[in-house]
This record gives structure tokens, sequence and C-alpha cells, in this order.
């Protein structure tokens, strides 16, 4: 199947009990502030996802959503203040020991944004996936490892991959870049990448490039992936499922096409209407909202939204909206829309 | 205390990131040069030396710097005479057999600045390594391990910079009588290596959020690995930048503390000669030379390590060249 | 919501120019010096810009749009100059000038908008004290004028004067663009450059901040060129889009014509690569391949190695800019002598 047919055809269904990875009121608290002051920075609260196998699971979210820093915990580089990470039914952690540690690590690898900080601009490009089959894959002999290194460069499309492999970072162009990273992270056979934001910093003709790929790995390498971006357009281009996250809560989760013919909490909404579109006027209304998404501090009981939101109600300022099903699989974290009401609120 | 990795600070939208500065460069996206054109170590080697070339100070700096290794390395080849054979006429002026004259005992000058070379080009070398080797381990694992660890090694090291050198270095040589070149090497390492600590954990902290830290991090690479094989590469102007500048250091204290005799006065050095040409008044006897010439030695060498420092800092950073204005192409003034 | 869209103007001759143009760029080129050779970042661009018109100026990476940007306003250093043609603004030609003589016009006529407001404004000043020395620095030296202008400008931009008092770092990111737009506006120049000011806002901010500048422009009446690289972005606001692609002019006109009928096979790549989030779904492809090294730049076209519809004559001649109704493309295949179709 070519890599734009993949986009189309889509993945495999929803998540349940096959789920590759789990979290159940994911938190994440900072300590910020001197001996003086302390306070509390909220980066994510009472997250829970479920990821499973050959889905592409797309986390969106502006600056200071809290979508990195969810990727990090599921990377293990951060502890959760509060809740829970499940690995293949396997809480996080549980896994302890170097070899646990490591194995995870494996299953579980991470692309990173910026093509050109994420290498190592001393070595070869060679040097990562090396290292990777090194450290994961002990089994194979010298010999091998270069023959793995070679299949997985060529199945991210970096060819010919003998020549590739030979090269330094500076060498290569952005997108050439961000392939060597999937590149490393397939070499490990995982189960789950993770990509944070791995098109936002390359060019615009380069990006479905790797949006492409990305479909591509999820049919023909089995993998799925959780997909990190600020971008609507491209979640929805190369997503299965949809999380809209806003001030360190999820706002919004359901199927891609679903959630977005029908967006059911104001921010989507909000975010949908500002996303330009060359085919369709900008929504450029009588209110342009000029708020931004808040800094999480010490945050009082109340949905975090409203004080952008127009329909903002009483209940809306004292209770935190917990994430309801609205349609099937279709959840949303608003009062209005959970009592059943029509909501239109921007766009 | 918690680090506070900037939540979500991950770039804002489609910042391709690579928009053209003028002062940088045209850049922007890289291009892939034909197959071949790898940079392999003979194609950097000459890249150097055509950096080097090109660089005045850094051609005077190495300059002066090979001619001292020569001459410390094949002394009898220059100087025939004994440095220390008290056998010639006492404070004779220069001439034919005696280049730059005697010393009040009888020496030759000339060959007691040629011998006297090596001693503190050793000492140069052997502090400039061992107190970059030591700043390094120091620095780097402090700011890559963080907490604690970070607290103590910084400690450590602020307190070493706030001593002032120059007397902690008296009051240690003076403790061990008569130091030997070996004994002053460890002296003045131990004095110096302090500041390019600093140094170098500043730049380690910089690095170490850098993604591809946090990359092999992910991989699952254990913290010596990363501090060794990932970030110290990373760092080799700074390094080299550290060895010259300690190599400075050392001739300059090292001289100093022969000069007022906490070195041993029986070997041959420029510091030695200082000492015994002070101790002889040789100014005013009318024997400048003896005093003059080791001074002029040591500023030299201290000269061609500072110079190839500053050069180290221009080919390394393009941003502090010596900029190339466009000559020749004049705008056509159009209508 | 936009002003009425200009009416395509094509470069003309000198004996046409007329005394309303307020910029007018000819075959202007920009190199830099580099070890192996000089890079030539811009190659001979023409166009000219009306008072009060929105050129929106978009291309990838490399393409020159940035330096273009900064020929213009004369703020290019060693080792990039200006090594040919012309920049003629309100009549007076820039390119030459001394600083002396250039201060007399930056600000009060011409004013800059740069990526990113931390690293234009100084962090360790008040956005009060800014403003001050950018009015005093060009002759306003009553407290009283000062004042005045600086809350006026901020209202302008919908901040609060009493963020005058503020440091950079304690307004939010939206906050600090609009401020940056509001000291270009201290001394109401004829034209605003803009360099991506939207690059590090997110969605929302973005487009209140561009709706927010479509509004001064329209109020104040000064012309704007933006420089981006989102090209469904400026397309709601522009009145003419140029596209940029290895330092030369591949398509420029009217921004609803480029938009509904595009030409050049980059224009269609490019517009065929941005996802959209209404309408069917479809695979896109987008453009294979990477933008050409300028040091040694392909023969002819320079689009040639990259294009879907390449023919051989692409790759030996250098096409001109063609006329397509408003538009000018730079494409063989729609060259005027006819010989556009193999």
């Amino acid at each position: 199947m070519t890599d734009q047919a993949a986009v189309v055809a889509g993945g495999l269904g929803e998540a349940d009990d096959s789920a590759i990875l789990r979290t159940e009121g994911l938190t994440r608290h900072f300590r910020i502030g001197n001996a003086m002051s302390r306070a509390t920075l909220h980066a994510v609260d009472d997250v829970s996802i479920s990821i499973g196998e050959r889905q592409i699971v797309a986390l969106a979210g502006e600056s200071g959503s809290g979508k990195s820093t969810v990727a990090r915990l599921l990377a293990k580089l951060y502890r959760p203040t509060r809740g829970e990470i499940y690995f293949e039914g396997r809480p996080l952690s549980a896994i302890r020991s170097r070899r646990d540690v490591l194995r995870y690590r494996g299953e579980v690898p991470m692309v990173f944004q910026d093509p050109f900080a994420s290498i190592n601009p001393v070595f070869r490009v060679s040097h990562g996936v090396m290292r990777g089959l090194r450290l994961h894959r002990p089994d194979l002999s010298a010999h091998q490892r270069h023959e793995e290194a070679e299949r997985v460069f060529e199945a991210v499309g970096l060819t010919p991959a003998a020549e590739v492999l030979q090269r330094f970072p500076h060498e290569l162009s952005g997108g050439q870049r961000q392939r060597v990273g999937f590149a490393q992270a397939l070499a490990l056979r995982p189960r789950l990448i993770l990509a944070d934001e791995p098109v936002s910093m390359l060019d615009v003709s380069i990006r479905i490039g790797l949006l492409n790929l990305m479909a591509k790995l999820r049919d023909e390498q089995d993998v799925s992936i959780l997909y990190i971006t600020h971008d609507i357009a491209s979640a929805r281009y190369v997503a299965d499922r949809l999380i809209i996250m806003y001030a360190a809560r999820i706002a919004e989760q359901g199927p891609t096409e679903e959630l977005l013919a029908s967006p059911k909490h104001p921010y989507t909404q909000l975010l949908l209407s500002a996303v330009p579109d060359p085919r369709a006027p900008l929504g450029v209304g009588a209110e342009t909202d000029r708020g931004e998404p808040p800094r999480v501090i010490d945050p009082t009981p109340g949905c975090r939204f409203r004080a952008r939101c127009p329909l903002a109600v009483e209940e809306c300022h004292t209770v935190t909206p917990e994430l309801t099903e609205l349609a099937p699989d279709h959840y949303a974290a608003c009062h209005v829309a959970a009592s059943g009401a029509e909501v239109r609120a921007f766009g | 205390m918690a680090t506070l990795r900037a939540p979500g600070g991950s770039g804002g939208p489609g910042d391709s990131g690579q928009t053209a500065t003028p002062l940088g460069g045209p850049a922007g996206g890289l291009y892939l040069p034909p197959p071949g054109a790898g940079v392999s170590g003979a194609r950097s080697l000459r890249r150097m030396t055509r950096a080097i070339r090109s660089n005045g100070k850094a051609s005077v700096g190495l300059g002066l710097l090979v001619l001292f290794c020569l001459v410390a390395l094949f002394p009898g080849v220059i100087a025939h005479d004994d440095p220390s054979a008290e056998i010639y006429g006492r404070a004779l002026g220069p001439s034919a057999q005696h280049l730059l004259g005697t010393t009040a005992f009888g020496q030759d000058i000339f060959a007691q600045v040629i011998y006297g070379t090596r001693p503190v080009l050793l000492i140069a070398l052997g502090v400039g390594v061992s107190a970059t080797v030591i700043a390094m381990l120091i620095g780097v694992a402090a700011a890559y391990l963080g907490g604690t660890w970070d607290g103590v090694l910084s400690l450590i090291t602020d307190v070493l910079l706030v001593i002032p050198a120059f007397p902690l270095l008296i009051v240690i040589a003076s403790y061990l009588h008569g130091a030997s070149t070996g004994v002053l090497i460890a002296v003045v390492t131990a004095v110096s290596w302090s500041y390019t600590a600093r140094q170098l954990r500043a730049q380690a902290l910089s690095l170490r959020n850098r993604d591809f830290l946090e990359a092999a991090r992910v991989r699952g690479e254990r913290s010596l690995y990363i501090i060794v094989v990932e970030i110290i590469p990373t760092m080799t102007s700074l390094l080299v930048a550290s060895f010259l500048t300690n190599a400075l250091y050392a001739v300059l204290f090292s001289s100093s503390l022969q000069f007022i005799g906490l070195g041993n006065p029986n070997t041959v050095s420029w510091g030695t000669m200082l000492y015994w040409a002070e101790n002889e008044e040789a100014f005013q006897t009318g024997q400048a030379l003896w005093i003059i010439v080791p001074g002029l030695c040591i500023v030299a060498l201290g000269a061609a390590f500072a110079l190839l420092n500053y050069a180290f800092d221009e080919i390394g950073n393009p941003a502090l060249r010596p900029v190339r204005s466009m000559r020749g192409k004049r705008v056509k003034r159009t209508g | 919501m936009s002003s009425a869209l200009g009416n395509g103007n094509l470069p003309r001759s000198p004996a046409e120019r007329t005394a309303g143009t307020v910029l007018e760029v000819r075959d202007l080129s920009v190199e830099y010096a580099m070890e192996g050779g000089t890079i030539r970042a811009v190659d001979a661009v023409s166009f000219d810009l009306d008072p009060a018109e929105f050129l929106g100026v978009v291309g990838e990476s490399g393409c020159g749009k940035s330096t273009l940007l900064f020929a213009i306003a004369q703020l290019l250093a060693p080792p990039a100059a200006i090594t040919s043609g012309s920049v003629v603004f309100r009549g007076q030609s820039m390119v030459g000038l001394t600083d002396r003589q250039l201060a007399a016009v930056r600000w009060k006529d011409l004013s800059v908008v740069m990526q990113s407001a931390m690293n234009a404004l100084n962090p360790v000043k008040t956005i009060e004290a800014q403003f001050r020395d950018a009015m005093r620095a060009h002759g306003v030296t009553s407290k009283h004028e000062i004042a005045d202008r600086s809350a006026q400008v901020l209202a302008m931009v919908g901040i609060d004067a009493v963020h005058l008092k503020s440091y950079p770092h304690q307004l939010s990111g939206g906050m600090r663009q609009r401020s940056m737009i509001a000291m270009a506006l201290l001394l109401t120049p004829e034209l605003v450059i803009m360099d991506e000011p939207t690059s590090a806002l997110d969605v929302v901010a973005q487009r209140s901040l561009m709706v927010q500048i479509k509004e001064l422009q329209e109020q104040l009446g000064f012309a704007v060129i933006f420089v981006t690289h989102d090209m469904s972005l400026v397309s709601h606001f522009s009145d003419r889009l140029m596209v940029m692609y290895a330092g030369r002019i591949d398509e420029f006109g009217p921004t609803r014509e480029l938009f509904d009928a595009p030409q050049h096979p980059y224009t269609i790549g490019l517009m065929e690569a941005f996802p959209s989030i209404r309408g069917p779904r479809v695979p896109l492809t987008g453009i294979p391949g990477s933008p050409p090294n300028l040091a040694s730049p392909p023969p002819g076209c320079r689009f040639a190695p990259r294009c879907p519809k390449v023919m051989t004559r692409c790759q030996e001649e250098t096409p001109e800019l063609y006329h397509v109704n408003d538009t000018l493309v730079r494409c063989f295949l729609h060259a005027e002598d006819g010989a556009g179709h193999d």
C-alpha cells in the first residue's frame, strides 16, 4: 500500500482491553518558586487515555496544555505525581529494575521535535541506531546489527541506506533527520512510538512525507503512534483518534472524524474556527477571542476554560467538569454540553 | 529542588525554525551534498590547517609554540654549553662564545635559556592537561547529575575559586621546600582547575536539555555513558580553550613561584634564572640580559597560548571572526 | 473584512511610475560571501508596493524571503550585502545611504516587526522605556506627548495601558507580539515590514493578532510586507501574494486569483501540502526532494529537479516571469512565446 493510501484507509478501531498503553488519572505537578513563595504548577491533571494496537492517537493542544509533559511521563522521564500508567496491563511504577526499564524503553521509544538538536552532531547518523540495537537487541551479531540498521533506514525511506548511514547529521536535511529519529525508534521493535511534535519544525512541503510515513509504519510495521501536536489539521490527516487538551486537562476526545464533524467542547470549537484554511473564510466573528491558555498554578475548582467561554454558567465556576460520554466513544468535559444543550460557541 | 522543565515548552505552531538571519548566513534547510562528500578525518584536518593558516593569531601563536617545543626537545642541538657549569668568566657581556653573556656565577646565559625551556613547557602542558581533565570530570558531572551531587561539587569548586590562587600557591609551596617540576605541576593544577570547571559546568548545563541527550536517556543509556560519550565530545572547543588557559596560567604561576624562591633553585628554568638574577641584583650590576631574556621568554610563551586561545575561539565560532566586507562588489546604482 | 484587492500591480517602467508607489524594488540581488564562494540568496527580485497595500511574501526555509526583507530595510550586515538592484522608498533610493540618513527614515516612515518579541524587545527595560527611547530617537521630546502616544498605541493593539510599566517577560507571548507591533506604529510609518510575527504564537492568538493587524492597517493606512511560511494564514489578509523559491519570485499576483487558480507547479505543490480540517480526507503528497544548494544552483529553472511537470527546456534556460491574467508566473508552461508545452 502506498504511503498516501495508508493514511486514508486509517487504522483499526478502538482501544479497550487490548490497549498497549493506558493511563488512569495521570497527574504531574511541579513545585515552582523559591523558599519564599511556594506554588504548584499543574502540568498534567487527571489524564486518562488509552492507545490500542495499530492506532495513531493524536494528542493536540496549545503550548502549555500539558501534552509534552504527558509524553515525558509515558517515556518514563518523569514520575507521575498521582495516577498510574499501564503498559500491557502492567503498572509502570512496578517497572523498577534496570533491565525492566530498559525493556520498556525498547517498547515505547520517543521521537523528538527538533531535527537539529535531537541527533548528536559529533557522530555519524548510524551512531544512534547502532547504540539502540546494542542496548536492546544484544542477541544480534555485529553483522546482523548492520543489516538491521539498513533495514530500518530503508523502511523510513532513507535510501540508499548503507550510504546514508555513513553521513553526518549536518549533511542531511531536516526531514531526513526526522526520518533518522523514526528509524532509531523502529530499530528497537517498539509497540508504541511517542512522537513529540515530529513535524512542527519542518517545512510544510516536507511534513506530508513524514505524516505519510507514520501511517505506513502503523500499517506495515505494526506500530502504534502517539502523535503530539498543536496542529489540528495534521492530526486530522493522520490520526484515528483525537484527544484535545486544555490547561492540563482533557477537554474532549473521540474518533477523529466524528470529533471534528461535531465538536462538543467550546474550546474545540474555538480551536477549529481559528485554524486557517484557504478554501474557507476565516471565522472572524464579531468577537475575536484574545485570551490565552492559563498557566495552571494552584488552580481553584471549576472549568479552566470558563474565562474565555461565552457559554459559562454558574456550575462552571465551582465544579470541575469530568469527561462524560456524549456520543459513542466521544467524550467531552463540559457542563453545558453534558446537560444535553446544543453547544455552539465559536465560528 | 524540583527541576522544572518547561511543560509544553515545545515550539509554537509551524516554526520551521530556519528563517534566514543575515548575520548568521543564508542557511535554512540543509542541502544534500553529492555522495562521497562526507567529512572524513583527512578532510577535516585539511579544513583545520586552512583555518589556522588564514587566521593571523593562530599562525603566530602556533609558530611560537612549535618553536619553543623544538627548543625544549632538542636543547643540545642549539646550545652547546652546559647550562649549570660555572666554569666561564663571571658576568661577561654578550660575545661570540656567549651569545647572551654569562651569569654572576659564570654560567652561560644562552644555554640556560635554552635548557630552561623544557621544564617550563612540561609544567605548562602537564598542568594544562591535568587541570582540564579534573575540571571536565567535576564540571560535567555536576551539571549532568544535578541535585545534591551538583551542590557538593559546586561547593568544592566555588571554595577553591574564591581563595586567591597565588597566595594559596605560596602557602602550599613553602610547605614543600624546594618544589620540583612534578610537585609544581600538582600544586598549580590543584589551584587552577576550579576556574575552568565552572565554565565547563555552565556549558554542560546548557547542553543538558538538548534533545539528543534526552534521546540518549530515552534510549536507555546510563548516565556515565551519556557524560563521557555524548556530552564531552560536543564540548571539544571549550576543552581546548580550557587547556590553553590553564597552560598559560601555569607558565605564569610556576615562574612566579620560582622567582620568589619557592621552586627548586638548583634546577635550570626561566623562573629560577629570574630568581638568581634578582638575588645577584642583575639590573643594578649591568647584567640586564640575565633578567630580561628569561622574562621575555615567559611573555612569549604565554602570548603563544593566549593567541591560540583567541584563534580557537574565532575558528570555532564564526560570529567572532573579523568580518570580510564585500569589497570590489559595489552596488550598481540604478535610476 | 479585507479592503479592496490591489489591481495586481506589475513592475512598471520608469516612465510609468506614479507618485503614489510606496516602495519600488528593481532587480534586487543579495549575496553572502562565504568561505567556499558567494551565495546569492535573493536573485533579481522586482516588485512595486502601493500605499496601504498588504503584500504577503511566502516561501519555505532558504527561499530568501527574510533576506529580502532585511535588504529592503537596509539591515544587512557582512557577510551579506546587496550586490545589485535598487530599493526606492517614497521616491528615495535606500541602497547606499549612510546610517545617519537611514536613521531619519527608520521608524518614522518604515518600521520592522521581528519574528520573536523576546529577541527584539530589551528584556531589562519596561515597555514604556522602550517606547520612549524610540520616540526620543526621532525627535519627540515632550514627556506629555510620549506618554500619550504610548498609551494610544497600546490601546490600538488591545493592551491595557497599565502594562507600560511591565517588563517583556511579564507579558504573555501574544501580548509581547502586540507590543512589538504597537512599537512599530509609534510614529505612524507608511510601511511596516513584518518577519513572521505570528510564528511563535498559537493558532488562536495567531488569528487574533492577524485580525488586529488588518484592522490597524485599514484604520491607519500603512502598507505591510508580511513574510511567512504559512500560506493559508496570510491568504485571508493579503491583497497580493508573492511566492518565493530559491531566491527568486516564482509566482506573484492578487491573493484570491493565486489561491483559486495557482499556476506554478511549486505553488500548486505547496498548497496541496496543507491538510485541511474540512472536506474529505484525501491522501497528499507534498513535494519530494529538497530546495537546491544555493552555492551551486541547478541550471535553468531552480524548481526543475522537483517539478512534476518538468520539460527539457526547463533545465537549459531560466524562465522569465510570464503573465497569466493578473499574475506573474516563472514557468515555461506559461511562456508567452507559446513554446510552453512539450
